[in-house]
């Protein structure tokens, strides 16, 4: 095994154009994953965290310009693989989890039918042995009767069983790499920890790397190796998991890690800490710092500035202020 | 699924039942048929001589089961006009007007899924208005005058095809391409939208990231699931084109059934109208059951319903 990272990007930038002119969705995103790591991506609704991971997988709609200083995986630069090559990589080694267990199966085919594609696409393998291996990964997600499922079409099963299948197809060839966009939002509050607990073992068994989105914050501390928090299309803050929990740097991440509810802590009936204000808008150039307008350690420079700030262990975060926190001297 | 095909069969010979009753009440609401055979100036002696030659002093409904029992073995009486079987009359046009039907569908669906596909794939591109401009232009050109264009281009001036009769396969191209073009706006629209919604579908975006083709992601993953409503709207005008393809019919003087049932409305021959409503009910019928059968073995959920 060599040191570089699996996935490393730097200065990711995607572009919509709409009729008010362009919208910039994700601006100078950097982030490096190694094999086995767990990233996780926090922000709010909008931040851009699907199309971040679309871009990785390649999947953005045509009218999305994506560009980047750099974007590779696995030393193939993203950018300048083939449609051939970046056919080659997903589904093998690179498979994405998406946020709509509902809609994200062909209605029209079994499950049997859309799990062994995978396999066939990819590997010179039998029917039968597709077959097997499909069954095998269906008993691993914690389906039972898996071999009469393969009949079964996605119209029979209920979202969680869904989101499972997804799972399963994700994992049919083993690949070095899981994107999973909110892979439990559009379920039942009571299977949304199963799933993500069903995820992160089979991660952790196959050795795979995973970058999960999620807004829950209490699953982040229990997975994440890395933490990246997202805020109107920047990372605002990215670093190893224990740093950013113990000692949260950017405003928003503070914010955000204050309003997981704490039993004790919290009052019953309580306020749930939330933050005020609206996002941004990214039509047109967008300047400063993108929290500023809901941030409580606003300065005059915030609207032309947030440089990176770099702390022990690659914990970085974008801010006027050295250490997050307005100081007389700063403001003078 | 074969639950779902014998209900539907179920179903479909019920409607066949409903319908045989209405096409045989025909007689009677036109008037009183002896009359009509007997002609308008006949004396009451004659009419009731005819009346009870057919049968028509008997209970209605002990007349329908007569009638039914013997169109099942495809005995529809003898026609007021051409005094022959028909059955036998109906038999000889029919085959006239059904290998119109299939050319005239199968033409249409040829253009209209390609071009459809395409228009969807690569909406608003050259291709795309070109289609849409052959749509509209198909839908506002009537077709006795589209195929008078035909006949005067193609017989007329360059003598390439022959421009009435039905004897060679030669004669049914410019009918076919009449009659097809005709069906073809509705196809390639329902197509093309039918694509542009499947494509923007999460399951199109699951084929993508497994690694499918862009071949395999449009005809495996897209076009199975577009196609859905295209299939009942194709059956339904293969019956409307067994039944209403009058015009191109008299245009280029192919006598098929539609052209049969136009002059035997005109000459109250009755048995005849009323033995070709029932076969283009039935053709109806028959075809929408297919569609049916077809839709649900390519979409699986319409087979619970
Ligand atoms: N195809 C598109 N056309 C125009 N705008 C888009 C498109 N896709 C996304 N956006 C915009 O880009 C921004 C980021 O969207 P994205 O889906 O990445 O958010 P997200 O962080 O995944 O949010 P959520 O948590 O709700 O899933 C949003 O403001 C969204 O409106
Ligand atoms: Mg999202």
């Amino acid at each position: 095994m060599n040191d570089a990272p699996l996935l490393s990007v730097r200065g990711l930038t995607l572009d919509i154009p709409t009729s008010g002119g362009t919208l910039h969705a994700v601006r100078g995103i950097d982030f490096d994953l190694n094999r086995g790591e767990t990233l996780c991506i926090v922000g709010e609704s909008g931040s851009g965290k699907s199309l971040t991971s679309l871009a990785l997988m390649g999947l953005l709609a045509p009218k999305i310009r994506r560009t980047a200083v750099r974007m590779t995986f696995d030393g193939t630069d993203l950018q300048k693989a083939s449609r051939r090559q970046l056919r080659q990589l997903r589904g093998d080694r690179m498979s994405m989890i998406f946020q709509e267990p509902m809609t994200s199966l062909n209605p029209a085919y079994t499950i049997g039918d859309q799990l062994t594609e995978t396999l066939l696409l990819h590997k010179k393998v039998s029917r039968a042995k597709a077959r097997a291996r499909a069954i095998e990964l269906l008993e691993k997600v914690g389906i039972t009767a898996a071999e009469s499922r393969l009949s079964q079409y996605p119209h029979q099963l209920s979202g969680g069983l869904r989101q499972r299948v997804m799972i399963a197809m994700a994992l049919m060839c083993e690949p070095e790499l899981i994107i999973a966009d909110e892979p439990t939002t559009a379920l039942d509050v009571t299977i949304q920890a199963q799933i993500l607990r069903l995820l992160v073992d089979l991660q952790r068994e196959m050795n795979m790397a995973l970058i999960l989105i999620t807004h829950d914050l209490g699953v982040v501390a229990r997975v994440a190796d890395k933490v990246a928090v997202m805020y109107a299309g920047e990372l605002v803050e990215t670093g190893p998991a224990s740093a950013i929990f113990r000692n949260p740097a950017h405003p928003y991440t503070r914010g955000l890690i204050n309003c997981i509810p704490v039993p004790g802590r919290n009052e019953r009936g309580a306020r749930l800490g939330t933050i005020p204000g609206i996002v941004p808008s990214l039509v047109g150039e967008v300047t400063g710092c993108p929290f500023r307008g809901r941030c409580d350690q606003r300065v005059a420079i915030c609207d032309t500035a947030a440089p990176l700030r770099r702390l022990p262990d690659g914990h970085e975060f974008r801010c006027v202020h050295p250490d997050g926190h307005r100081h007389e001297e700063v403001t003078a | 699924m074969l639950r779902f095909i014998l209900k539907r069969l179920g179903l479909a010979l019920l409607v066949a039942l409903t319908v045989s009753f209405i096409s045989f009440s025909l007689l009677f609401l036109s008037g009183d048929p002896a009359i009509a055979i007997a002609g308008e100036s006949a004396n009451a002696e004659d009419v009731a001589a005819i009346r009870a030659l057919y049968g028509f002093d008997r209970p209605m409904m002990v007349q329908y089961g007569d009638w039914l029992w013997h169109a099942l073995q495809f005995d529809f009486g003898v026609s007021y006009y051409f005094r022959l079987p028909v059955a036998d009359l109906i038999a000889e046009r029919l085959s006239v007007t059904m290998t119109l039907g299939v050319c005239g569908i199968v033409f249409a669906l040829l253009i209209a899924v390609p071009l459809g596909v395409i228009a969807a794939i690569r909406p608003n591109s050259l291709i795309d208005r070109i289609a849409l401009f052959l749509s509209v232009a198909g839908q506002a050109m009537p077709s006795f005058w589209f195929g008078l264009i035909l006949i005067v281009i193609f017989a007329i001036q360059l003598r390439i095809l022959p421009a009435s009769g039905a004897d060679t396969w030669q004669h049914f191209i410019m009918p076919t391409i009449v009659l097809g073009y005709y069906a073809m706006p509705a196809i390639m629209r329902l197509t093309r939208a039918g694509m542009l919604e499947v494509l923007s579908a999460d399951y199109i975006r699951t084929a993508r990231a497994k690694g499918a083709s862009e071949g395999r992601v449009l005809f495996k993953h897209a076009l199975r699931n577009a196609i859905i409503p295209v299939v009942s709207l194709a059956a339904v005008q293969m019956g409307f084109m067994l039944g209403g393809s009058i015009v191109v019919e008299s245009v280029f003087a192919l006598h098929g059934a539609g052209y049969l049932a136009w002059e035997s409305i005109g000459r109250n021959d009755l048995p005849t109208v009323q033995a070709l409503i029932l076969v283009f009910a039935l053709f109806y019928i028959v075809f929408t059951f297919l569609a049916d059968v077809l839709n649900a073995w390519l979409d699986p959920r319409m087979r619970s319903a």
